[in-house]
């Protein structure tokens, strides 16, 4: 198909594409990487007016600063799977990013749009969720930071303003003793997730039981989400064995209302969360306990 | 909307067109240039038909724009071919094995095997077959295609880096 008719206005900076974007109101989008805004497009699933590509607004790379990984909004996918610091610092979106999209897909799009996207599936929502991330962005009143857990509201919903832009994407550096897992299920390789559980896993430090974990999941609810403390408050003390990982799994699994779609039903995702949780339990903790070892 | 002139530098030759903001990539390459290795199948990003180089970045040319692309370098596979009417070695291998049927996806298939051997050496077939996820044929002729590609990359490994792309 052929997208609609639309003006296109290429930003300098953050600054005036904020301005832009303030003035378009409702009709203005803003165009990242593009690959998922240019085939609804295509579709004419969206009909926005104007278009203010923010490509030409920025060309910083990943560093790291104070205790802080900082992506700058328009990292690639491709730059968060091969860049040196992002490997080294949070080797779970490295890793994750390999299962977004095709090589194409990857050389285009951006950190700071997939999660301004907020497609309830996206394993960089559920990295930045299980990282702990904040999103810089920058309105007409100046900077703020948004963590992840307060960031997705709904179906490719978030809870920024109409003039808001993301322009970084802030994740504690990994420490010692912390361990990481990615697991996602798709009929095939580049598909959106059915499910994904991103996990990470801190051991205390004596290095020998787990001290904290967090875990975040993708498909199965209108946003990708973050498990609640109180369903993994079993873990602490536990060694993530075959008991503890998948009583755990459990406990989440039965507490989610997963969709049903053409894809998969909701007791199907609901097993997929209890197997795949279970599974980047296990290999966080053999993580974390390798890495202090 | 107006429309507007860009210069598209297309395998090294620059072409003044007019374009509207919404034309893609590909809708200039194809409709307006003339190009037939650059393909319309899906539009969404998932077939891999419309592949050209940007700036030496495998891109999908239905999900960049026309204006995007004004001052960069466009790279199609036929500005990867040598000049003459000799074939590149992976168009041999592709023939010898058997790998094009219908062709629709050739074009996209061959630019992106030569981006993954330049970058990577010599893939393993699991590495060949990850790469071209995004890469769909319709005759299904897959393992062909693999067997080419894999053909080319021990070529390439041990003749060395003079057939990769620019």
């Amino acid at each position: 198909m052929v997208a609609p008719a639309f003006e296109y206005v290429a930003a300098e900076n953050y600054d005036e594409a904020v301005r832009l974007l303030a003035a378009g109101g409702d009709e203005a989008k803003v165009l990242a990487g593009g690959q998922s805004l240019v085939p609804m497009l295509n579709l004419r699933l969206a009909h926005p007016e104007l278009l203010i590509d923010i490509n030409t607004a920025d060309d910083r790379q990943p560093s790291v600063a104070g205790g802080m990984l900082r992506l700058p909004a328009l990292t690639r996918h491709r730059v968060l799977i091969e860049h040196d610091l992002v490997r080294r610092h949070c080797p779970l979106l490295a890793h994750a990013v390999q299962h977004v999209g095709n090589v194409r897909v990857r050389n285009r799009g951006t950190v700071g749009g997939s999660l301004a996207h907020a497609d309830p599936t996206s394993e960089i929502g559920s990295c930045a969720l299980a990282s702990s991330a904040d999103v810089v962005v920058r309105g007409p009143h100046g900077d703020r930071t948004v963590p992840a857990s307060e960031l997705f509201v709904s179906y490719w919903t978030t809870s920024l303003g109409a003039s808001e832009i993301v322009t970084d994407v802030l994740i504690p550096v990994s420490r010692p003793r912390q361990g990481w897992s990615f697991h996602e299920m798709v009929r095939r390789t580049s598909d959106f997730a059915i499910v994904a559980v991103a996990a990470m896993v801190e051991l205390n430090e004596r290095a020998d039981t787990i001290a904290a974990t967090r875990v975040a999941l993708a498909g199965v609810a209108d946003r990708v989400t973050l498990v609640g403390q109180e369903l993994l408050i079993g873990l602490a003390g536990s060694t993530a064995d075959e008991a503890s990982a998948d009583a755990a799994a459990a406990r989440i699994g039965a507490s989610l209302e997963p969709p049903a779609d053409v894809h998969a039903s909701g007791e199907y995702r609901r097993r997929l969360v209890r197997v795949l949780t279970a599974r980047a339990l296990r290999e966080a903790y053999a993580r974390a306990a390798g890495a202090a070892a | 909307m107006k429309a507007r002139q860009i210069v598209l530098k297309v395998n090294g030759s620059d072409h003044e067109v007019w374009v509207l903001p919404s034309d893609t990539l590909l809708d200039v390459l194809h409709d307006e240039l003339g190009m037939a290795d650059v393909r319309y199948g899906c539009g969404e990003g998932v077939c891999g038909t419309c592949t050209v180089l940007l700036d030496s970045e495998l891109v999908n040319g239905c999900l960049a724009l026309a204006v995007q692309a004004a001052g960069h370098q466009v790279t199609t596979l036929r500005g990867l071919m040598r000049t003459g009417d000799a074939m590149h070695p992976l168009q041999e291998c592709f023939l010898r094995r058997g790998a094009s049927q219908c062709g629709f996806c050739t074009p996209g298939m061959i630019l992106t095997a030569l981006d993954l051997v330049r970058r990577r050496g010599r893939p393993s077939r699991e590495a060949i077959r990850y790469a071209l996820v995004g890469n769909l044929c319709r005759c299904t002729g897959y393992t062909k295609i693999l067997d080419a590609i894999e053909e080319y990359a021990s070529q390439a490994a041990s003749n060395g880096p003079s057939e990769a792309p620019s």
